[in-house]
């Protein structure tokens, strides 16, 4: 019974990371999906959005902070607007970075060699780390405990080892009704269509006339606003915040972009709630230390299997 | 039998015209001064072999690619430098060779961005009502990938999109390429009723018997020239057009 409840614990941690590194890994697949292009700087767009999260909430509510450092006491009503600010101005600082660098440094790019934006990709992700450092410095930086820690299932009377705490739904709360918009708005509306005719053939939709150039932008507007999002919720999640976070949560979903089937929406969400759950399961079975090992053997394994990834569609089936 | 016997269309004054067009692949110079004029309601075929320089003639009309020499006007208005994306508003709408159907978007969400310059629903519910009533083969398969459909299939649902954008003129790229001849007949039928319905054609064909029997004027191209160009009926009895498009001994 308790290991059974410690599997249930793992599962818990592991589905509120993965769905962050879902909202990251959908960055990287919707924009690899319509230009073919790795956005390498995608993670780190990613991090300046968790350091302009942290920059607002102190600028919103220092004593805040004060009041809700204490771990059990729930936090004041105001905070709640002050999420909400924080959550917002996020993704519009990320969405428009993320417009901004496709615009200077991939548009022109785009019709010339592969390795081109790749390269440029890389720079851009260099000069973004250094704004970070510029911006907060080389060591982590504390996120404030905005969010306090009640485990729920001991609030509601039940005795158990398993704990699922408020931080942890506040993720669920955050990142599920931003993938399902994402999803309803791409599958069902009229500029959602566009982006996925662009995707598949950008020749074709310029002959409806859809304007490629400005879906791309939509494009990478919409994974810099969720890339925003998730800087804000993994800050408050892991009360830190660092310049090179963009690395690591950039590289598990890239890797979950890549496993559940680059360019498809549905596999950067179960490739994202995957390696968030192998991730936790690695952590508390094995080690920490293994866990990139067991990702990238997973991920090794996978493409092994299926070279397109879980999701992912042959390239005969792509062309 | 040339369309023009039909005493419903009135031919009108020009309403495409392309004037000495040169357009390149980079150094390739793919075509070399090429100038055709096409007038309200007709049906005119662009005839040659393989390379000639037909799709790059159409591409060029509808701004995929950017003639570095030369006109090409709709209605006396020049469209040198309007983006592709806006061509398609002026009216001129392509179905592509190769159809060129959006593969995993299913066949009414491809009609659905044949109509995306469009706002009007109600406009466009009576087209896609259109297109379904010329094409009764795709009503049976709105639902379904358009990747997953057979090539004719595929070509109706091109041919549909492209009439979505409600054009003044239609460019079609090969319209019967890899079909059966009973679904090439299917295709040039429907090809010849939006036509009667107003709608200016330019046809490219391989096809150039099938072709010269809808057109009004052809036109035949050779390494990105306009060789000759006469009435159909006068190409079907040309000497050259027989021996080089027609098959003849
Ligand atoms: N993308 C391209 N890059 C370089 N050259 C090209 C490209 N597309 C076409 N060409 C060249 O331009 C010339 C004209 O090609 P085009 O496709 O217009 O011919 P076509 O008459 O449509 O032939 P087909 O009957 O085979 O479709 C050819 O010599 C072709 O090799
Ligand atoms: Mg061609």
């Amino acid at each position: 019974m308790l290991t059974f409840e410690y599997f249930l614990q793992q599962l818990v941690t592991g589905l509120a990371n993965g769905m962050l590194i879902t909202l990251v890994a959908i960055g990287y697949t919707l924009v690899y999906g319509i230009v073919e292009i790795i956005n390498f700087a995608h993670g780190d767009v990613f991090m300046l959005g968790a350091f302009s999260s942290v920059t607002t909430l102190q600028a919103l509510g220092a004593q805040a902070v004060k009041r809700v450092a204490n771990k059990d006491q729930s936090p004041i009503p105001e905070t709640y607007l002050w999420l909400l600010i924080a959550l917002v101005t996020s993704m519009v600082f990320c969405a428009t970075l993320n417009v901004l660098i496709e615009r200077l440094a991939y548009r022109r790019l785009r019709r010339g060699s592969r390795m081109a934006p790749l390269i440029s990709a890389i720079g851009v992700s260099f000069i973004l780390q250094n704004v970070g450092i510029y911006w907060k410095g080389v060591s982590p930086v504390n996120f404030p405990r905005y969010i306090p820690q009640i485990d729920l299932v001991k609030a509601m009377g039940i005795d158990s080892f398993v704990r699922v705490t408020t931080k942890d739904v506040f993720v669920l709360i955050v990142t599920v009704p931003l993938v399902i918009a994402l999803t309803l708005f791409i599958q069902r509306t009229k500029l959602g269509k566009a982006m996925r005719a662009t995707a598949q053939d950008r020749d074709a939709a310029q002959l409806m006339g859809i304007d490629t150039n400005r879906t791309i932008a939509l494009t990478f507007l919409l994974g810099g606003a969720l890339a925003g999002a998730a800087g804000l919720v993994s800050g408050l999640y892991n009360n830190t915040a660092g310049f090179q976070m963009g690395f690591s949560y950039g590289l598990n979903s890239f890797t979950a972009a890549v496993l559940g089937g680059i360019g498809n929406l549905n596999g950067a969400m179960l490739g994202g709630v995957f390696i968030g759950i192998l991730a936790a399961m690695s952590d508390g079975y094995l080690d920490a230390r293994w866990t990139p090992v067991v990702i990238f053997g997973t991920l090794n394994l996978v493409l092994i299997i299926r070279p397109s990834g879980i999701l992912g569609q042959d390239l005969a089936e792509r062309a | 039998m040339s369309a023009s016997a039909s005493p419903a269309r009135v031919i009108g004054s020009v309403v495409l015209e392309v004037t000495d067009v040169h357009t390149y692949y980079g150094n390739i110079h793919a075509l070399q001064g090429v100038s055709i004029s096409v007038r309200e309601r007709e049906i005119v075929t662009l005839l040659g072999s393989n390379g000639a320089g037909k799709s790059t003639t159409l591409k060029t009309i509808s701004g995929l690619l950017r003639p570095r020499q030369g006109t090409v006007k709709l209605r006396g208005e020049t469209l040198n430098n309007v983006p592709a994306h806006q061509i398609v508003r002026r009216g001129i709408c392509q179905s592509p060779e190769g159809r060129h159907v959006f593969p995993r978007l299913s066949v009414d969400e491809n009609l659905a961005m044949g109509a995306f310059i469009h706002n009007d629903t109600k406009q466009v519910a009576i087209d896609r009502e259109r297109v379904l009533d010329l094409f009764p083969r795709l009503r049976e398969r709105l639902r379904q990938k358009a990747g997953t459909l057979s090539g004719g299939e595929q070509q109706m649902l091109a041919i549909g999109r492209a009439m979505m954008g409600r054009p003044t003129v239609l460019l079609l790229d090969e319209p019967s390429m890899g079909l059966s001849p009973l679904l090439t007949d299917v295709i040039f039928d429907a090809i010849k009723e939006i036509n009667h319905s107003g709608v200016t054609v330019v046809v490219v064909e391989q096809n150039a018997q099938l072709a010269l029997s809808i057109a009004d004027r052809g036109y035949v191209m050779q390494t990105g020239r306009i060789v000759l160009t006469d009435t159909a009926d006068s190409l079907v009895k040309n000497e050259m057009v027989r021996k080089a498009y027609l098959g003849e001994e």
